[in-house]
């Protein structure tokens, strides 16, 4: 059903309402030690979002210290290679530490600091949100223990290594699945237990409310400085925005400022692993069903009998069986679109686009990449495509120089 | 009234203190699960919590996410689940059994679907860890057709204002988590849990019970002092883990032997 036909009468970046629902989905779905907290940080947040020092403090932030704004990069090449639309990128891989992640770990850094919480944690999957969390604890002197999933420790080591070095404790998670999903079933525990003193960062759109809404506000920087630049470079608004989805916080900064903008396409490429019909990726909003985890209502990877079901993906970053509840909401709306791109097609976009433009794309973007290229060649080649390059494939290297068979010990 | 009101109220009138036992169901083996509530309630035990398994324990600390996980590789889902506490029902119909779990698999079977099979299987409560009230929509509804009661839970974090309508919200008891934490964490402070239980008696007609931390006779009989009753959890799984090396026997054994202490303690803290 269309926005018209669900009589939502109130601009789209309104959302969500004051219990963080975003039509059917997000909330706040968590153990009642959690209630407390989660009023305190809505409090504290909305009373410093409209505060102008605050807002002074993360733009000073944003500038010096995350190096922003980040280009809009035309890359000609690639378009070339497309044969149709023209593509753009977004270099969020250009921030400090290299992805969009640490955006939102300055802003909540910020906030920690404004409510007096000496300590922070966060969960870890590529290892991108560890590190952007493990910086700002370094650079604003809190304290930091992020929790890691122990197979994702294995697949990015670079990054466990780099955040011992910013002086964090990164701690391991050994039970479920030992990914993502588990590295924040541990970071609540953690939470539930030190909720005095500690504020959980959470790295994606995710979790009870007002976590989907502050990630979202912190990383829509991204969008603004796309569309204005979009704007002052080529004029108008671009015809498609393009982001790959995790938890889908690199998507929904880039989405949210265009929200209004009805002839501008938004499109969230999932990880389609082994391929959507193959039953191993992470792709629930092309393929999942609505249920509640981590705190909110949302779109699951999960079994008939309700219980979540392990995912796939080449990329650690993309490797989750939710998705932040704003999506769903999107998707049900049709506002935007959610495809998936199989592992092998997100490859090739990385190789790809180190040789057409000597950019080192991480693995979760390559799957922005791949769909955009695809998609492209399907425009017509007055037509202009903005992707997110939502981070850098240093962390990658490792995992593509074993799948070439190349040891670089 | 139902069976689980039955049960708290009349332990109350007689001055009795409750004793609420809770094991995952399907932990260590779906096949000991009954005969162990069978066995609890012998020892003493008065209110049957059992575990719903989940893939993602959330709530809990690692000795009940052993348990779910022991639990789950033996494919115990929600309808395993209800199978075996009609399996329990047919020889027990007096011992109230509460359902302990995560949203998602009760959303999955769906609200009105899940409320009719759990009342028809003998189930007369529900506790939905990661459910506050606000969220719970029509599952309020849909249960109390089926005479099955929802209880959440009060933290030492709840405010005067939350405490008031969850208070309302529940039926057969009020469960006090004891703890800042997760299910078996630290040690709990009694002067604390006696300064919020106190408080928490103005607008809490029903019985109060107390949970996280109490794992024996010793931290089980301050508690019961100043609370209707007490839930043992953490303890008694952490006994069952065993059962690959020691045997079923054996480690239900032990859990009598633990539950009978508790059960002394209980009776002596009204003595
Ligand atoms: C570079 C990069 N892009 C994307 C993601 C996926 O997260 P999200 O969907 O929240 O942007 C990650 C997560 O680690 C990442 O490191």
């Amino acid at each position: 059903m269309t926005r018209t036909q669900l009589g939502i009468n109130e601009s789209l970046t309104s959302f969500p309402d004051s219990a963080g629902h975003f039509g059917a989905f997000g909330g706040r779905f968590v153990s009642e030690t959690l209630m407390g907290a989660l009023d305190e940080l809505t409090e504290a947040y909305d009373s410093l979002k409209a505060d102008p020092a605050f807002l002074a403090e993360l733009a000073s932030d944003f500038e010096h210290y995350v190096g922003r704004s980040s280009p809009l990069y035309f890359a000609e090449r690639l378009t070339e290679r497309a044969g149709g639309a023209k593509i753009w990128l977004k270099r969020e891989d250009l921030n400090h530490t290299g992805a969009h992640k640490i955006n939102n770990c300055i802003g909540q850094a910020l906030l920690a600091r404004h409510m007096g919480k000496p300590r922070i944690i966060a969960e870890t999957g590529a290892g991108q949100h560890g590190v952007a969390s493990a910086t700002v604890a370094a650079r604003f002197g809190l304290k930091c223990t992020v929790y890691m999933g122990s197979e994702d420790i294995q697949r990015q080591s670079l990054n466990v290594y780099r955040m011992k070095l910013l002086g964090a404790e990164v701690v391991p998670v050994t039970s479920g699945s030992k990914t993502l999903k588990d590295a924040l079933n541990e970071a609540m525990r953690d939470w539930v237990t030190n909720v005095d003193d500690t504020h959980y960062i959470i790295g994606t759109v995710a979790g009870p409310h007002p976590y989907p809404m502050i990630v979202r506000d912190f990383q829509s920087i991204i969008g603004r400085e796309a569309r204005q630049q979009f704007a002052e470079r080529q004029g108008g608004l671009p015809d498609a925005v393009v982001a790959c989805v995790g938890g889908g916080s690199n998507a929904m900064g880039i989405f949210y400022p265009f929200l209004e903008d009805s002839s501008v396409r938004l499109i969230g490429v999932e990880a389609g692993g082994d391929g959507v019909d193959s039953g191993r990726h992470a792709a629930p909003l092309n393929d999942g069903v609505v249920g509640v985890l981590h705190g909110n209502r949302t779109y699951l990877m999960q079994d008939p009998s309700g219980l979540i079901a392990e995912t796939h993906s080449v990329s650690a970053g993309l490797d989750y069986p939710g998705v932040g509840p704003e999506h769903a909401w999107l998707k049900d709306i049709e506002r935007a679109e959610y495809v998936a791109v199989s592992d092998d097609e997100a490859l090739q976009a990385f190789r790809e686009l180190n040789l057409l433009e000597g950019i080192l794309p991480a693995l979760e973007s390559s799957h922005a990449l791949a769909y955009a290229t695809r998609l492209a060649s399907e425009m017509a080649s007055t037509q202009h495509i903005v992707v997110n390059l939502s981070g850098r494939g240093d962390k990658d290297i490792p995992t593509m120089a074993k799948i070439d068979g190349i040891s670089i010990g | 009234m139902g069976r689980l009101s039955e049960v708290s109220l009349g332990l109350k009138d007689q001055n009795k203190k409750a004793f609420v036992a809770y094991v995952v169901a399907g932990d260590p083996h779906p096949d000991m699960t009954v005969q162990l509530m069978h066995r609890l309630v012998k020892s003493g035990v008065n209110i049957i919590e059992l575990g719903v398994p989940f893939t993602d324990p959330e709530a809990e600390g690692p000795v009940i996410q052993a348990a779910h996980e022991r639990a789950l590789a033996h494919q115990v889902n929600l309808e395993a689940v209800l199978t075996m506490v009609a399996r329990f029902r047919s020889e027990d119909a007096k011992t109230p059994v509460v359902l302990m779990g995560y949203l998602n698999p009760i959303e999955r079977m769906g609200y009105k679907s899940f409320s009719q099979r759990a009342g028809d299987a003998g189930v007369d409560g529900l506790i939905t860890v990661n459910l506050p009230p606000e969220e719970a929509g029509d599952l309020t509804e849909h249960l109390q057709t089926h005479g099955i009661d929802p209880i959440y839970l009060l933290a030492p974090t709840t405010n005067v204002e939350r405490a008031q309508r969850i208070c309302q919200a529940s039926k057969g008891f009020v469960y006090y988590v004891s703890l800042k934490g997760t299910t078996g964490s630290g040690s709990l402070d009694v002067n604390a849990v006696q300064q919020k239980v106190n408080s928490l008696r103005d607008y809490a007609p029903l019985p109060l019970y107390v949970g996280f931390g109490i794992r024996d006779g010793e931290t089980a009989g301050p508690i019961a002092a100043i609370a209707d009753g007490v839930v043992v959890g953490s303890a008694i799984v952490a006994l069952l883990a065993d059962a690959e090396e020691q045997g079923s026997e054996t480690v239900i054994q032990d859990v009598v032997n633990l539950t009978a202490e508790i059960r002394a303690a209980l009776d002596a803290s009204v003595s």
